[in-house]
């Protein structure tokens, strides 16, 4: 059971994404955001949820569609839109961009622009966790479309045989871009295929971030007593279109919800509903609000002045 | 000096790995076939023995994803060598190697390290045929981010290990199968610094740049050149990326003619980088338009008699310059060149 307390941080570090999200649409057709974004509204309750239960140590590693991931695990907002407008302060110096967001020093390794990619690279990750004899874990986050590459399965097999502490994370939306998973797929569904591997599986909603928690410690204690590699599926709507900043719901490839059903696929206004629920004033929701927008806002205007990478910089960290 | 010994190219990359995982225990090596009792050609015989099976272990057949292992291994600090039978296997590996290994380190503004080494076997066998036999060095070099080592001697298959395993950048080391039974002497205490090529015959009639197998094809060309007073000077590269682009200048500056001789499609392949570097910078002293040598054409065909046509190989060394330096042929009949049925033991 999540308590209050805990609850509220998590809504803090959930409407921090949010927030920073909701700027980069409003930004982006300035054209001062040279990067393609992949917005995740709809998807934070995810990374934020996970990230949360890691143990400190963790590593993770995550896709194009990583702004939640780097936001919940370092809360750098001025590194993130530094990054977003092509500057020398962030996290990649202007040569990462949106869709490869990285902190190494706070677990963040590698995200990447192709598909499945860095799921092996997690296996690794984990890999030497194990060959040092140390119990830090590491979490990999991909899409349903990852599940369709070789790769994943190859990293799963040889997760699962050489019990690796990893924990798998699948966001699933149901989409590959634009198609939808039944027009993609052989198999009835991700988790039933993913039984047959030997390792530790969790179900839930994506949406709801309390439940995405709970899902996320009961398969970590089951990792601790156990050692094997971890599979965590939550399905959760995306609401834009697969890249860029508005919504897509014209294009014709799938129905616009409902006004209800809207509200419960939204991560944000589900939680807050129960927040309210358990008591908590929408005053205090109100401020944690003002508190992350004030900051969002002054990490963006600081990232739009602040200077490019200058020329020598072209050249540098190629090698080591 | 340390202490000099005889030994087979298999056994002084076999030395390599010994002694840098009893220097280090953060190197491990894995890979398709690396525990078994073939050991890669005996190449990695007795590490399991020595070091265990966790840091000397086979894997599923999954290129691809044990090539994102390796990266992951390494980002974490450790030592990776990833061990593959054929370099064709790489191919599947591609993605983690383009897209993943050689930028990671870039987009991190500098944050991450990537110290691997992925060895692969190239060249001839018995009939290789068209997916057993690519060399790839010069693909594997296109992308910025990526050393590539292609040693030929037993030193250097000892020596360029060590370095490439100590160095902090992925390297892609690429050893010739045949190359496996030639002797030579090793010196235990030398390592050989990446990105020096090495002058492995002195001459003044033509410069020959030479990568891998290619450099023991032109020393037999170079014995019969000889007994003409045909003296040709031979460049071993030895490291693809970084290039020693002084070492071949400096050559080509003195002989005045430059065969590039790449084991490797001409078209679009390293050969053309080589002859590049020579016709830009020596292009004031060359005599001659620089030559280029490589595979034919086509995909390997397996069939020896079409094989032998496949690969150059010492007379084509031999017929290359005498066109060059506009002599008549060399009778080559009574001549014995290499095959693989009286492969010699060496030395180099």
């Amino acid at each position: 059971m999540i308590r209050k307390k805990e609850a509220l941080s998590l809504y803090q570090k959930l409407v921090l994404v949010r927030l920073a999200e909701e700027t980069i649409r409003e930004e982006y057709f300035n054209d001062e955001m040279k990067t393609p974004v992949h917005l995740g509204i709809g998807a934070y309750a995810i990374s934020v949820g996970v990230c949360h239960c890691l143990p400190s140590g963790a590593k993770t590693f995550g896709t194009y569609r990583n702004h939640a991931l780097y936001l919940a695990v370092t809360g750098d907002t001025d590194g993130f839109f530094a990054e977003l407008y092509g500057k020398l302060s962030g996290p990649g110096k202007g040569k990462a961009g949106s869709m490869h967001l990285c902190a190494p020093a706070r677990g963040l390794m590698a995200t990447s622009a192709v598909v499945g990619t860095t799921i092996p690279v997690a296996v690794g990750a984990a890999l030497a966790n194990a060959y040092r004899k140390g119990s830090d874990i590491v979490a990999v986050f991909f899409g349903d479309g990852a599940v369709e590459e070789g790769v994943f399965w190859e990293s799963l097999n040889f997760a699962s045989l050489k019990r690796l502490p990893v924990l798998f994370v699948c966001e699933d939306n149901n989409l590959a871009i634009h198609a939808h998973a039944s027009e993609r797929r052989g198999f009835r569904s991700i988790p039933d295929a993913v039984r047959a591997f030997d390792c530790h599986l969790g179900i839930g909603d994506g949406s709801d971030l309390l439940s995405v928690a709970q899902n996320t410690r009961a398969v970590l204690a089951q990792m601790t007593r156990d050692l094997k590699p971890g599979f965590l599926h939550f399905t959760y709507f995306r609401f834009l279109e697969h890249v860029g900043p508005r919504e897509d719901f014209d294009a014709g490839y799938r129905e616009k919800p409902g006004p209800k059903e809207m509200a419960r696929l939204d991560p944000v206004r589900r939680l807050e509903t129960e927040l309210l629920r358990r008591g908590v004033a929408s005053s205090a929701m109100e401020a944690i609000r003002a508190e992350a927008s004030a900051k969002v806002r002054r990490s963006a205007e600081e990232a739009q002045k602040a200077p490019f990478a200058p020329p020598a910089e072209l050249t540098t960290d190629v090698w080591a | 000096m340390g202490i000099k010994s005889l030994m087979t190219f298999r056994d002084a990359v076999n030395l390599a790995l010994v002694r840098e995982m009893e220097r280090d225990p953060s190197v491990f090596v894995f890979g398709l076939d690396v525990a078994d009792h073939k050991g890669i050609f005996g190449s990695t015989q007795g590490l399991v023995e020595k070091f265990g099976r966790e840091r000397c272990f086979g894997t599923p057949l999954s290129e691809d994803a044990m090539t994102g292992v390796a990266l992951g291994a390494a980002i974490s600090g450790l030592r990776p060598v990833h061990v593959h039978i054929r370099a064709d296997f790489l191919l599947l590996a591609m993605n983690q190697i383009a897209n993943m290994m050689s930028t990671l380190r870039y987009m991190s503004g500098g944050k991450l390290t990537i110290p691997l080494v992925v060895r692969a076997v190239i060249g001839r066998g018995w009939g290789q045929s068209a997916q057993h036999s690519k060399s790839l060095h010069g693909m594997f070099a296109h992308f910025p981010g990526l050393k590539v080592v292609v040693p030929t001697t037993p030193q250097d298959g000892y020596g360029l290990l060590r370095a490439s395993i100590r160095d902090d950048n992925p390297v892609i080391f690429l050893e010739h199968r045949w190359l496996y039974d030639i002797s030579g002497e090793v010196d235990e205490n030398e390592t050989v610094p990446l990105g020096r090529a090495a002058i492995r015959r002195e001459g003044d009639a033509v410069t020959l740049v030479c990568t891998s197998w290619m450099n023991v094809e032109a020393l037999k060309a170079a014995e019969i050149l000889a007994r003409r007073g045909v003296e040709v000077e031979i460049v071993d590269v030895r490291t693809v990326m970084p290039l020693d682009e002084e070492t071949i200048v400096g050559s080509v500056n003195r002989t005045r003619h430059c065969i590039v001789a790449d084991y490797d499609w001409i078209f679009c392949g390293f050969g053309a980088e080589l002859a590049a570097v020579a016709s830009q910078r020596c292009f004031g002293r060359l005599k001659q338009p620089v030559e280029r040598l490589g595979f034919a054409p086509v995909p390997c065909p397996t069939t020896r008699p079409l094989e032998n046509l496949f690969y150059p190989s010492a007379p084509t060394i031999i017929r290359a310059v005498e066109k060059l330096l506009g002599l008549e042929e060399t009778d080559l009949r009574g001549e014995s060149f290499y095959s693989y049925e009286q492969r010699f033991k060496g030395p180099f």
